[in-house]
This record gives structure tokens, C-alpha cells and sequence, in this order.
């Protein structure tokens, strides 16, 4: 145990995801050993972040205003809606520039383990905006793991009896890596998500 | 560092760090094991996919002072994929898996627990049964194993020959005129017809039950379980009931529950 203050930054930093308690440690000592410019910028940052962003009324991205830039931006397909389980996972589908239409951010995948079933997310919302916008083909992204396959599977579920015409982003292969060292989970998924290059 | 190999069910993960995975397995040899497993959740994984919840897997490990490491999976049988396209048996493994969490120890290894869940995952994979009554079954049987086993026929207080009308939570299930205390319920006798047929495994009559005797031995199922485990298991509240119809006729072939 440090005295005070210094504890009191290392127990904040603790309880940010992903710092285990040595973390915390190392990043109060870079903290304390830093420039006070450098300090003063991030504890700044930190009380704007909290004042000036929200979530967009539409797809609960993170925005600073009502509407986030994409839900705002009129180029944009609004027939296509790509359903995604956090605002990052929308940065990470942005940075292939393959997708023009707007997202829906669940704010999480079902873990019934955790306590998180359909009603904890923003599935109602989805629905919602699948009465109100044109939308023709909804787009499911959630993590290709255990708990987000179940929660397409839900979605799927929910949304075929409306005559929505559902999709799932294809699992496969990495590019760049070696057939024989993919397990076969995923070299199954790459099986049933193959498509004709010819003939 | 030593090293061990043995055969395991992934019960539950937790995210660690940037890239890794805390893995929690219930193993044939030494009980339930958690391990870190480095990189998994990366897209370029080598083992990602195969240390997901519901899968069984050969596991190499090396031992660490508060947690393994996974060095090696390779895949027995990828229930856990199967089971993640059937959203009701998604929500009936996860009830499955935590409640197997909650009855093993680490370096207690028993046989029979791995054994009966691997059973009902491979049910719930395969559909060789209505997924509520794998649930069940499932539930009653894993809870007999630690020690609390419910009877159905006789009188879980003295002993007396049933059929009992009859039934106590705190006393272990079916009790006789005498032995029942306020708070007993009086379920339709079908429905003891049913629980005891869960707990034997006997599916042919299991599958004969009506939907009335299905809906009320489930709820008893989920009440003999809260009652013996503190905190509950929270899964069970999501678990997603199928409409219940009666299969007229039961399958032929199965791979029934060991
Ligand atoms: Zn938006
Ligand atoms: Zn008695």
C-alpha cells in the first residue's frame, strides 16, 4: 500500500477494464513521473469526454451531437443497417471503407451467464427503427464467438417472421495466414460462407 | 515448468488484458481448471475457436502458481458451435455450463460430472431430445452427483414406499402423509411420473409427458436447484422455453446421456 493520493490513483486505475492491479501500479508511476503539461492535457480530456459526448439518437454510436457523423451523413445507404455490438467494433468495420450504409450499436452481446439477456440490450431500439427507416437488408456483426453467434441467432429469430431479409458477416480465413493452421471451426465457417469465383 | 494433457469442457471464459482469455474448464482429471489462454482474441487465433464455452477439447497445460496456461486444444467435439445456431439450446447450455461451474472444485476431480455434462451438451448438439427435458435431466442429475439427490417415488423423510402426492423442497422431494410440513406442494402425479424419469434417464417415458407436467417439473427442477446452491444460477432465469409440444413418437436412435 502507497500513502493517500498515490493509492487513490492506483485503486481509479484498477477499476478501468483491462488494468490488473501491477498495471495500475506502473501506470501511476508513469503518471507521476511525466511532464505536467502532459497531466494536465489528459485530465482535461477526461472531464470534456464526460461533458461533451453522448450517444447518437439513431444508432448509439458515440457522438457529440444528436446524431453521430455517419447517422449524419447524408451520403450514407439508409437501407442497409449493420448491427454491431460496441460504438469500437464501428471503427473497426469503418476502417475497411467497404460498408456505406449506418449501424445499430447493441451495447453488448445475450451472456446469460453475466445476466445479460435480449431485454439488456438495445434490441427494442433495433425493431423500432426497422418500422420507421427504409431499411432492406440488416446486416448482423456481432463477435464470431460463443455468445455472439447466439445473439444472431436470436436476431435472425426475431427478425425472419417480418420478412427482413437478415445477413451474417462471413467467418474465414485469415488473409495472410497458412490453410493448414486453421482449426476447424473456422475452416468450417469458411465452407458454408464460400462463394462461386467462376463457371 | 510441468505440464500436463487431459480432456476438457470450457465452461466459461473472461476477458484478460488486450488479447487473452482467462478459460474456465471443467477437466476429466482434475476437476475444474482455469487457465490463461494467450492471443485467443485475436482473429488469427490458432486455438481461439476451439476455447470457446461448449467446446471439449485435448488440453495441454502448464502449471502456474494461481493460473494455467493453455499451450495446446485441439478439438474433441465443437458443441459449443452447434449450440450457438439453436438459440433455446444456447440458453439451456449456458444453464448447463454454469451449473457445472458451481458444483466443481479445482483439483477435485469427478469423473461422473464430466461425463454428465459432455452427455447434455452432446444431446442439446445432436437434438436427440426436447431441450427442456436435457436441461432438466440434466440439472437433477448434476445435482444428485453433489450429494443432493431428490427422490421422486419414496418418501425423502422416512423412506415409506411411494407413490407420494406430496412434495418438500427442504426434506429432498416427494414426502408421505406424515413426514410433510407446511410448506409442501401437491404436483400433479404426472409430473413425479416425469421427475423420476428425468432422474433415471429413462426418455421413453420422459418424452410421453404432456405440456402441463412439463411446465410444473420444471419449475420444481429450478427450485430444488436454488434452494441447494446460494446465489442460485442466474442463467436459468434466461432460459428461453420452448413452446412445449409432446413428440408422439420418440426418436429412434439417440446418444443418450451416460
Ligand atoms: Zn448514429
Ligand atoms: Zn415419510
Amino acid at each position: 500500500m502507497y500513502e493517500g493520493v498515490v493509492q487513490d490513483l492506483i485503486d481509479e486505475l484498477g477499476r478501468l477494464p483491462g488494468v490488473g492491479p501491477k498495471s495500475a501500479q506502473r501506470i501511476a508511476f508513469h503518471l507521476l513521473q511525466a511532464d505536467r503539461a502532459d497531466v494536465q492535457r489528459l485530465s482535461e480530456v477526461l472531464a470534456v469526454v464526460k461533458d461533451k459526448v453522448r450517444f447518437c439518437d439513431l444508432c448509439f454510436n458515440v457522438s457529440e451531437d444528436t446524431l453521430c457523423r455517419i447517422c449524419g451523413d447524408s451520403r450514407r445507404s439508409v437501407s442497409l443497417i449493420c448491427v454491431v455490438e460496441e460504438p469500437k467494433d464501428i471503427m473497426a468495420m469503418e476502417r475497411t471503407r467497404e460498408f456505406r450504409g449506418r449501424y445499430h450499436v447493441l451495447g453488448g452481446a445475450i451472456s446469460p451467464i453475466d445476466g445479460i439477456g435480449p431485454d439488456d440490450l438495445r434490441i427494442t431500439e433495433l425493431m423500432r427503427r426497422l418500422g420507421a427507416e427504409p431499411i432492406e437488408e440488416v446486416i448482423i456483426a456481432t463477435n464470431p464467438n460463443l455468445n455472439g453467434e447466439a445473439t444472431a441467432t436470436y436476431l435472425s429469430r426475431l427478425l425472419s417472421p417480418l420478412g427482413m431479409p437478415v445477413s451474417r458477416l462471413a467467418s474465414g480465413l485469415p488473409v495472410g495466414g497458412d490453410l493448414e493452421y486453421a482449426d476447424e471451426v473456422t475452416l468450417g465457417r469458411a465452407f458454408e460462407g464460400r462463394r462461386l469465383i467462376g463457371g | 515448468m510441468p505440464t500436463y494433457k487431459d480432456v476438457a469442457i470450457v465452461v466459461r471464459t473472461h476477458k484478460l488484458g488486450e488479447t487473452d482469455r482467462i478459460v474456465t474448464m471443467l477437466t476429466r482429471g482434475r476437476g475444474k481448471v482455469r487457465a490463461v489462454a494467450k492471443g485467443v482474441r485475436r482473429t488469427k487465433s490458432r486455438f481461439g475457436a476451439r476455447l470457446e464455452p461448449g467446446m471439449v477439447v485435448e488440453l495441454q497445460c502448464y502449471e502456474g502458481r494461481s493460473l494455467d496456461t493453455v499451450t495446446q486444444a485441439e478439438m474433441i467435439a465443437p458443441y459449443g458451435d452447434h449450440i450457438s445456431r439453436d438459440y433455446p439450446a444456447f440458453t439451456a447450455a449456458t444453464a448447463m455450463l454454469e451449473t457445472a461451474d458451481r458444483l466443481s472444485e479445482e483439483h477435485e476431480p469427478v469423473v461422473q460430472q464430466f461425463n454428465l455434462l459432455a452427455g447434455g451438451l452432446a444431446a442439446l448438439a445432436g437434438r436427440t431430445h426436447p431441450i427442456d427435458l436435457v436441461l432438466d435431466s440434466y440439472l437433477l442429475r448434476a445435482v444428485s452427483i453433489a450429494g443432493w439427490a431428490p427422490t421422486f417415488v419414496n418418501c425423502a423423510g422416512c423412506g415409506a414406499a411411494g407413490p407420494h402426492r406430496a412434495f418438500n423442497l427442504a426434506a429432498g422431494g416427494a414426502v408421505c402423509y406424515s413426514c410433510r410440513t407446511p410448506g409442501s406442494s401437491a404436483p400433479d402425479p404426472r409430473t413425479f411420473e416425469l421427475l423420476a424419469a428425468l432422474l433415471s434417464g429413462d426418455w421413453e417415458q420422459a418424452e410421453r409427458s404432456d405440456e402441463r407436467a412439463r411446465r410444473e417439473a420444471d419449475g420444481l427442477v429450478a427450485a430444488y436447484l436454488q434452494w441447494h446452491l446460494e446465489r442460485g444460477v442466474r442463467s436459468l432465469r434466461l432460459v428461453d422455453h420452448p413452446v412445449y409440444v409432446a413428440s408422439p413418437v420418440p426418436p429412434a436412435v439417440g446418444v443418450a446421456l451416460p
